[in-house]
């Protein structure tokens, strides 16, 4: 069966939609002084930034993956008022404004709030640490890894699951041989969502977590206040930024692709 | 359905561009002043006195970092009146001439500590008390940051912050909210926090100062507004409202 094709005018609002959503991308590459570009990233802050950036990016993804993936899957069983509940709450910080993410962290784990009051009792404080920061990612991250893997889980078919139930496997093996693999693109692409996510988290940490170069100053940290001072450093590293970003999302389609084929 | 569909598409255009019609018959003029973040207080009231005395007149402002505005008036943004937290910014406009006429001084600001209500880490200055506290300071790109460093030189002693903020108003946030035992503001930021800190002089602050100055800009089309406006500022009436808010007078 062949698809009826689209009506030829749509390609006047796409076409400018694309322009409107490329043409400032390819302006900053048009500013980047590429000859200064090594030295310019090669500067102390910048350095410290980017690594800072992609060590605290992995520990949130791995965080989100170790406490978003079994969140997921209990969404995904659920059902009724308090599921729905659930799904709403989980998302949540998707939508919030950055600051506010922030704002709602230091209202609860905050050194006068109620939890960080506990919590430094213990001796753990969170202050300007390098917790904070992957606390910050961790929380505005992890919704993209709970919906894209809680919508893939419902929408599977259960008939394998069934099916190796009723050969006698545990839902331990269930899980593990069945549910994880069928979901397996979908975890791949959520978690890739939740890297870039976390490697763009701005507001929450500043406003939680502070500013210190090598212990909470990241990457877009780092660019906000290059641009103070020296314009061309903030565009090398948004270009690298960006560069980064590309990269996942490639890693993210490539992946939907191969379930867009599976299922 | 497509004639639908381009008339919206105009229509969000087009109103995205031209002004909203202004509703009296009248013609209004507008007045569009660029200040630093650290202004907007003082500046609001300033525009309301303004307005007060040109009839017709709608002082229109847009507070920001000093260098980001200088950014945007390099960039061809509409502005009558800039007004800088620093010299090297206000430097930065006129060597680009965006400015006309010489830029005037009009205040200064000096640096204070702020701490939680009741100084629960026991700051006594910016001295060996701060060692191993949590010190919030700006950073060193920025202009609050710039004369910190100064000042710390000054006396001789090595800041180790927690936290080196963008915006002074963040420094503020977190000392405010008592994540930070203790942080370096301007005087005029710690008299805007008000009862929800303690403030705590500096040794020899009026050493560094950070000089504000506003001018004309060169591209304005109400140039002889701008100038009353800059008059305002200057003068005994902006003055009252300058040092009222902490400000130092030139």
């Amino acid at each position: 069966m062949i698809r009826p094709a689209l009506p030829r005018w749509l390609a006047v609002p796409a076409g400018l939609a694309a322009v409107f959503l490329v043409v400032p991308l390819i302006a900053m590459f048009g500013r980047v002084d590429w000859l200064h570009l090594p030295s310019l990233l090669a500067s102390p802050a910048a350095v410290d930034a980017l690594w800072l950036s992609l060590r605290t990016c992995l520990a949130s993804t791995v965080l989100c993956l170790v406490l978003g993936l079994p969140l997921a899957l209990v969404l995904a069983r659920a059902r009724g008022r308090w599921a729905t509940a659930g799904r709403v709450l989980a998302s949540l910080p998707m939508v919030l404004p950055p600051v506010v993410a922030g704002l709602a962290l230091l209202v609860a784990l905050g050194r006068r709030a109620w939890l960080g009051r506990h919590l430094s009792a213990f001796g753990i404080d969170l202050a300007f640490t390098t917790a904070a920061v992957v606390v910050a990612q961790t929380f505005v991250a992890m919704p993209y890894l709970v919906v894209s893997v809680e919508g893939a889980l419902r929408s599977a078919q259960e008939h394998y699951e069934v099916a190796a139930a009723t050969l006698g496997a545990s839902p331990t093996t269930v899980l593990r041989r069945v549910t994880l693999p069928l979901a397996a693109p979908a975890i791949a692409s959520g978690t890739a969502l939740a890297f870039a996510r976390a490697l763009g988290e701005f507001g929450a940490t500043l406003t939680f977590a502070g500013s210190l170069q090598g212990t909470t100053q990241t990457l877009p940290l780092e660019i906000y206040l290059a641009r103070e001072s020296d314009t061309n450093t903030a565009i090398a590293l948004s270009v690298v930024l960006l560069i980064i970003a590309a990269g996942l999302i490639a890693v993210t389609s490539v992946f939907s692709r191969v379930k867009g084929t599976t299922s | 359905m497509i004639r639908a569909l381009v008339a919206v598409t105009a229509l969000a255009l087009l109103s995205a561009c031209t002004p909203a019609p202004a509703p009296s018959t009248a013609p209004r003029t507008e007045l569009v002043v660029f200040a630093a973040s650290s202004l907007s207080d003082t500046y609001t009231s300033l525009g309301k006195t303004f307005e007060g005395s040109h009839p017709g007149v709608t002082v229109k402002f847009s507070f920001d970092g000093s260098s980001t505005l200088v950014d945007q008036l390099k960039q061809g943004a509409p502005a009558d009146v800039f007004a800088a937290a620093d010299r090297p910014n206000m430097t930065k406009a006129t060597t680009a001439n965006l400015m006309s006429g010489t830029p005037s001084l009009f205040a200064t600001n000096t640096l204070t500590i702020i701490v939680p209500k009741g100084n629960p880490a026991g700051i006594t200055g910016l001295d060996s008390s701060v060692d191993g506290k949590k010190l919030v300071i700006c950073a060193d790109g920025v202009p609050c940051g710039s004369a910190t460093t100064k000042l710390a030189k000054l006396l001789g002693v090595t800041l180790k912050p927690v936290s080196q903020e963008t915006k002074v108003t963040d420094v503020r946030a977190k000392v405010e909210s008592g994540q930070a035992d203790a942080g370096v503001v301007y005087v005029t930021d710690a008299k805007a926090s008000g009862s929800k800190v303690d403030t705590i002089a500096i040794k020899n602050a009026d050493q560094v100062k950070n000089e504000y100055l506003l001018g004309v800009v060169a591209t304005s089309k109400n140039s002889r507004l701008a100038s009353q406006f800059v008059a305002l500022v200057t003068g005994s009436d902006g003055q009252r409202t300058l040092s009222g808010a902490g400000f130092t007078l030139p």
